[in-house]
C-alpha cells in the first residue's frame, strides 16, 4: 500500500514537469507579450508610449530572452516557491492570489454542501419512485437547473435580493468591511452575500448530479442482490442505503479527482457577473492581458490539485470498493 | 461433520410428530398473479394451488415464463413493483398448532412479513455470481440475516456464521469469513447463499433454480448439501427448476406448470412412472441421456424445420485428397498461463501463476464432431480462444489443414489472418450478450459479409433470408432487434451469424446451458443437422456429457488444462477409464427414479491428481502423458506407468 502511494507521488513528478510545459506554450501562443497589450491599451487611451522605457521594461521582465529561459526561470522559480510576478498587479503572483483564495474555497466549499444536500435526498427519491409524479417534477426542476445559464440566474437572483433583502448589489461584503480585518460583523455580512452564489453556481451542479445519481442507482436497484437483502428482510430504507446506494457512489468518488481544483478555480463566469473577489476573475484577466506568470502559476496550481485529487479519489475507491483492491492485473 | 446447534424457532427443531405432518406448512389456493405492463394487465399466474408438507420437497417444474419463479417471488412477497396478487391466499403455518397467515394479503413492506423473510422462510437463487453483494464481506451479509431477526452480539454473530460456512462445506471457514463473494466460486458462492439462508433456521427453503448456473459436478453437490440439511434442520423446500434429472433427484412432489397454469399434480412416484399429461410427456423426450441408441432424435417441444436448400453458395465442398493430408486442427504443446493476483491482506497482494492449459495435444480429424468436456476452469474455452487466435499461447503451436495446405495458426500476419477469418467462426454461450441489441437482426447477419467484403446490399439481403430459414426462422422478422426474441430464437440466430461465412470450423462453446430443457433439444437437432448437412467440422464444449453425448463423435475430457481421457463416444460413454472422467458421468442427474445420484462419490476429493486411484495417480502432472490403452482410447497416466 506504502509502495502503492509512494510510486504513485513519483509519478507526479514528470506529470508535472510535463503541464508546466504545456501550459508554458499555450500561455506563449498568441502573438506578442504582456507589453505589447501594454501599449495597446495605452495608445488606445490616446498616450504616447516611449519606446525607451518599453525596452527597460522588456530587459527588466526578462521578455527579451528566448522562450526557453523564460521557461526555466519560472519552473526553477517555482520550485523554490517563486511564483514569479505579475505585470498587471505589480505584485508578487502570491500576494494577488492570497486574500482571494480564502474566499473562493469558502465560496466553493458552501457550494459543494448544498449540491450534496440537496442531490442526495433527491436523487434517492427519483430513483425510488421511478415515473411518479414526485420524480417527474424534481426532473423538471432539475432540467430547469441545468438548462438556465448560471450569469442569467446570477442577475435575476442579484435583483431579487437587492429588491427583497435590500442586499447590496454583487462581491462578497458590504463594501463598507473591503480591506477591513475580519471580525464578527463582518463575517455576517458575508453569509449574507454568500448564499446567492452558492445557489446560482450550485444550482446546475446539482441538476447535474441528481441526473447521474438516480440513472446510477436506477441500475443498481434492480439487481439479485439487492432482491437477495429483500428476501433477507432487510427494511427498505436500510437495504436502499447499505446495498445499491453504495455501489453507486464509485461515480461519485471518482469525481472528487475534478473537485478539488473546481473548488480553487470556482464558478469564473458567475463570479464576474457578481464581481465576487474570487480567483476565477483574475485568471480570465490574467489571460486576456497575458499576464503570463500569473496565468501559468494559476494554471499550475489547478493542474497539481487535479493530479492530488486524482490521487485521493483513487485511494476512497480503493478503500470503499474491494473489487478495485483486489482484483486486476491478469494478463491476456 | 462438526455438530452445531442452529438457533431455529422451537417448532422447527423438534421433530415433527405423525399428527402434525399432516397439517401442511404451506398452502397455495387459487393464486392468481398479474404483470401490469403500460396499462393492460397480463396474467403470469391463473389459478395455482398446491401443498407443502413440512418437512417434504416440493418441485414446481416448467419453462422459462411458466409462472414458476413468479409463484416463489409471490409467496415470498418479493413480487416486482409492476407484479400484483390478484386472487387466491398463500397460508403459511409456522407451526401445527399456529394460525395460519395469509402471505397475499400481508403487505410487502411490513414489518410482519420482514420477521417472516429468511427468519421462517428463506430463498436462493439462481445466479449465484450476482445474488452476493460484491461490496460486503461474508461474514457481513450472512450475519445480516442473523442479527436482523435474533438480538445477538457482533461476536456471537461471528461465530454463528463461522458454524453455518463448515456447515456447508467450505474447506477453510475461518479464512471465508473475511473474504467477498468475487473472490469465491460459483459453487462457493451458492453455497454462502444456502449458508445465509439458513442460519436462522427457516421452516421453508424456497430454492429457485439453485444449481442451473451452475457445473453438473457442483450441481451434483449442491443438490446433495440441500438434501443432507433438509434432512438435518428438518425443513421443507420448494424447488423451482426445469431439469427433470434434478426433480427425480429431489423431490417429494411435483407440480407441472405451462404458461402460468398448472398442468398435473401429485407424487413423484406416479408422475415419472406414469405420466399423463402430453406436456410432460414431452418434456421426457426432450432431455438428452446416455441410453439414447444410435441415430435416435430428441423431440423438441416445438420443433424447427431448418431450410438448407438456399445455402451453400460461397463455400465448395472438400476435394477428398485435401482431408488425407493432415487433421483438420493439430494442436502440440500448447500452453498458456495467467497472471493472478492473491490477497495477502488489506491491499497487499501477491502474484502467482495460474496454468490454464498444460502442455495440450490433440487432433481434430476434418469434418469430425469432437466434444470437449469438464468442468469450470478447467481450460476448455482457454483452449477455444487460442484456437481463435482470442488469447495467444505462451509456447506450442496450433496447424491448421486449410483445404489440403497446412498453415500454422500461429504466426500468421494480421493480413492473412484477416483473409483467414472467414473459415472458423464461433457461438458463444449467452445468447442474451453475444447479439448487439441495438442492431436489427438484418445487420447482424449481413455484418460478417460486409466485412469481408462480400457482394451487394441486395446479395447480403438474400442471404440474410437463407439463413434465416437456416435455422427454422421466418425472414420476415429480420427488421426486428434481438430483445424481441426469446433465449433459443436468439441462439439461433447467433448461430446463423457464425454460419453467414460458411466456415470449415465452428466452435461452439456451451450453446446450450443457458437455455431451458426443451429449448435445447431444438438448438442440438439443429446443430446436428447442420453438422450432416454441411459436414463442418465441430469443436462442441460442455460441462454436460449428455448433451456431448448427442452431438459428438469423439470426446476429450479435460481436467487442470490437460486432457484425462480421449475417446470415441460409445467408447467413453460404455467404458469410462479414468476416475475424473467417471466422476463427470456420475453427477449427471437422470430423470428416472430408478438411477439416482450418488451424492456421497463427489464429496471425495475427485479433482485432485494425486488422490486419483493407482494407476492414474499423478504426482506430478507435467510428469504424465496420454496413453493409448485400446485402439482410439486414450488415457492419461504417469510417466512410465501402464494399466
Amino acid at each position: 500500500m506504502l509502495q502503492y502511494i509512494l510510486r504513485r507521488l513519483l509519478i507526479m513528478i514528470p506529470t508535472l514537469v510535463v503541464i508546466s510545459m504545456l501550459v508554458f506554450t499555450i500561455i506563449k501562443l498568441p502573438p506578442g507579450d504582456y507589453l505589447d497589450s501594454y501599449i495597446a491599451e495605452l495608445q488606445s487611451q490616446g498616450e504616447t508610449v516611449d519606446p525607451k522605457k518599453i525596452e527597460f521594461m522588456r530587459q527588466q521582465y526578462g521578455l527579451d530572452q528566448p522562450a526557453w529561459q523564460q521557461y526555466f526561470t519560472w519552473a526553477s522559480g517555482m520550485l523554490q516557491g517563486d511564483f514569479g510576478y505579475s505585470f498587471e498587479y505589480d505584485l508578487p503572483v502570491t500576494e494577488v492570489m492570497g486574500d482571494r483564495v480564502t474566499l473562493t474555497i469558502m465560496v466553493s466549499l458552501f457550494t459543494v454542501i448544498f449540491t450534496w444536500l440537496l442531490a442526495f435526498p433527491i436523487a434517492l427519491y427519483s430513483a425510488t419512485h421511478q415515473y411518479s409524479w414526485g420524480d417527474y417534477g424534481l426532473t423538471f426542476v432539475g432540467f430547469i437547473g441545468l438548462a438556465t445559464p448560471n450569469f442569467l440566474l446570477a442577475l435575476v437572483m442579484l435583483y431579487m435580493a437587492n429588491v427583497h433583502f435590500g442586499t447590496s448589489i454583487g462581491g462578497l461584503m458590504d463594501p463598507r468591511y473591503l480591506d477591513q480585518p475580519w471580525n464578527w460583523d463582518k463575517f455576517v455580512s458575508v453569509l449574507e452575500h454568500l448564499w446567492i452564489p452558492v445557489v446560482v453556481i450550485g444550482t446546475s451542479g446539482t441538476a447535474g448530479m441528481i441526473r447521474r445519481l438516480r440513472a446510477n442507482l436506477l441500475d443498481e436497484l434492480h439487481k439479485p442482490y439487492v432482491v437477495t437483502a429483500q428476501a433477507k428482510g432487510v427494511p427498505p430504507l436500510k437495504r436502499l442505503l447499505k446495498y445499491p446506494l453504495r455501489v453507486a457512489l464509485n461515480f461519485f468518488i471518482a469525481d472528487i479527482g475534478s473537485l478539488l481544483p473546481s473548488l480553487i478555480s470556482g464558478a469564473e463566469i458567475v463570479a464576474v457577473v457578481l464581481s465576487l473577489p474570487t480567483t476565477g476573475p483574475i485568471l480570465i484577466s490574467a489571460l486576456q492581458s497575458q499576464d503570463m506568470y500569473l496565468a501559468g502559476s494559476f494554471l499550475m496550481f489547478l493542474a497539481m490539485l487535479t493530479i492530488v485529487g486524482v490521487l485521493i479519489s483513487d485511494l476512497l475507491l480503493a478503500w470503499l470498493d474491494p473489487r478495485i483492491r483486489l482484483t486486476g492485473g491478469a494478463q491476456k | 461433520m462438526k455438530s452445531i446447534t442452529l438457533h431455529a424457532q422451537p417448532s422447527t427443531a423438534q421433530p415433527l410428530s405423525p399428527l402434525s405432518a399432516r397439517q401442511p406448512l404451506l398452502e397455495v389456493r387459487d393464486l392468481a398473479v398479474s404483470f401490469r405492463i403500460h396499462t393492460a394487465e397480463v396474467p403470469a399466474v391463473k389459478q395455482v394451488s398446491f401443498t407443502l408438507l413440512p418437512g417434504k420437497t416440493l418441485a414446481l417444474v416448467g419453462e422459462s415464463g411458466s409462472g414458476k419463479s413468479v409463484t416463489a417471488q409471490a409467496i415470498m412477497g418479493i413480487l416486482p413493483s409492476n407484479a400484483r396478487v390478484q386472487t387466491g391466499q398463500i397460508l403459511y403455518r409456522p407451526t401445527a398448532e399456529s394460525q395460519a397467515i395469509d402471505l397475499a394479503q400481508l403487505p410487502r413492506d411490513s414489518r410482519a412479513f420482514q420477521a417472516i423473510r429468511s427468519n421462517q422462510i428463506s430463498m436462493i437463487f439462481q445466479e449465484p455470481m450476482v445474488s452476493l453483494s460484491n461490496m460486503h464481506t461474508l461474514a457481513n451479509q450472512i450475519g445480516e440475516a442473523l442479527r436482523l431477526h435474533r438480538k445477538i452480539s457482533r461476536k456471537e454473530t461471528r461465530q454463528r456464521v463461522l458454524d453455518m460456512l463448515a456447515l456447508v462445506g467450505f474447506p477453510n471457514p475461518a479464512q471465508a469469513l473475511d473474504r467477498y463473494p468475487f473472490e469465491l466460486s460459483g459453487g462457493l458462492r451458492q453455497r454462502a447463499m444456502i449458508a445465509m439462508a439458513l442460519i436462522c433456521g427457516p421452516s421453508l427453503l424456497i430454492a429457485d433454480e439453485p444449481t442451473t448456473a451452475l457445473d453438473v459436478t457442483i450441481q451434483t453437490q449442491i443438490l446433495g448439501l440441500i438434501k443432507r440439511l433438509q434432512q438435518e434442520l428438518g425443513m421443507a423446500v420448494l424447488l423451482i427448476t426445469h431439469d427433470l434429472g434434478v426433480v427425480a433427484n429431489m423431490a417429494d412432489e411435483v407440480v407441472v406448470m405451462y404458461h402460468g397454469e398448472v398442468m398435473e399434480s401429485g407424487d413423484i412416484k406416479t408422475l415419472f412412472d406414469h405420466p399423463e399429461h402430453p406436456y410432460l410427456h414431452a418434456l421426457f423426450k426432450a432431455i438428452p441421456h446416455f441410453d439414447m441408441h444410435q441415430g435416435e432424435r430428441l423431440i423438441s417441444l416445438r420443433d424447427i424445420q431448418p431450410d438448407l436448400s438456399t445455402f451453400q453458395t460461397l463455400r465448395q465442398p472438400w476435394p477428398a485428397e485435401a482431408r488425407q493430408v493432415a487433421p483438420h486442427l493439430q494442436i502440440r504443446g500448447v500452453s498458456k498461463r495467467y497472471q493472478i493476483r492473491q490477497r495477502q491482506g488489506w491491499f497487499r497482494s501477491q502474484q502467482h501463476d495460474l496454468v490454464a492449459v498444460n502442455n495440450l495435444d490433440l487432433d481434430i480429424r476434418c469434418g469430425e464432431s469432437f466434444g470437449l468436456v469438464g468442468e469450470s476452469g478447467c481450460g476448455k474455452t482457454t483452449l477455444s480462444k487460442m484456437i481463435m487466435g482470442a488469447l495467444t499461447p505462451d509456447s506450442g503451436e496450433v496447424l491448421y489443414n486449410d483445404r489440403g495446405t497446412q498453415r500454422n495458426l500461429l504466426t500468421m500476419s494480421a493480413e492473412e489472418k484477416r483473409y483467414f477469418r472467414p473459415k472458423m467462426q464461433f457461438i458463444f454461450q449467452d445468447p442474451y450478450s453475444a447479439l448487439n441489441p441495438r442492431m436489427t437482426v438484418l445487420d447482424i447477419l449481413r455484418e460478417p459479409l460486409h466485412i469481408h467484403r462480400l457482394g451487394d446490399a441486395r446479395m447480403q439481403r438474400q442471404r440474410a433470408q437463407a439463413l434465416m430459414k437456416l435455422v427454422g426462422l421466418d425472414p420476415r422478422f429480420l427488421n426486428r432487434y434481438p430483445h424481441s426474441f426469446s433465449g433459443g430464437q436468439r441462439q439461433r440466430i447467433a448461430i446463423a451469424r457464425a454460419l453467414a461465412l460458411e466456415p470449415d470450423l465452428l466452435i461452439c462453446d456451451e450453446p446450450v446451458s443457458a437455455l431451458d430443457v426443451s429449448v435445447q433439444a431444438q438448438i442440438l437437432n439443429l446443430l446436428k443437422d447442420l453438422h450432416q448437412e454441411l459436414g463442418m467440422t465441430y469443436i462442441f464444449i460442455s460441462h454436460n456429457l449428455a448433451v456431448v453425448d448427442y452431438i459428438c463423435e469423439r470426446i476429450g475430457v479435460m481436467c487442470h488444462g490437460q486432457l484425462v481421457e480421449v475417446a470415441p463416444r460409445e467408447v467413453l460413454f460404455s467404458n469410462p477409464r479414468h476416475p475424473y472422467t467417471r466422476a463427470l458421468l456420475a453427477a449427471v442427474p437422470y430423470a428416472d427414479l430408478n438411477r439416482p445420484l450418488d451424492f456421497a462419490l463427489l464429496e471425495k476429493r475427485y479433482q485432485d491428481a494425486s488422490a486419483w486411484p493407482a494407476p492414474y495417480t499423478l504426482r506430478d502432472v507435467n510428469a504424465s502423458a496420454l496413453v493409448e490403452e485400446a485402439p482410439e482410447h486414450w488415457v492419461r497416466l504417469p510417466t512410465g506407468g501402464s494399466l
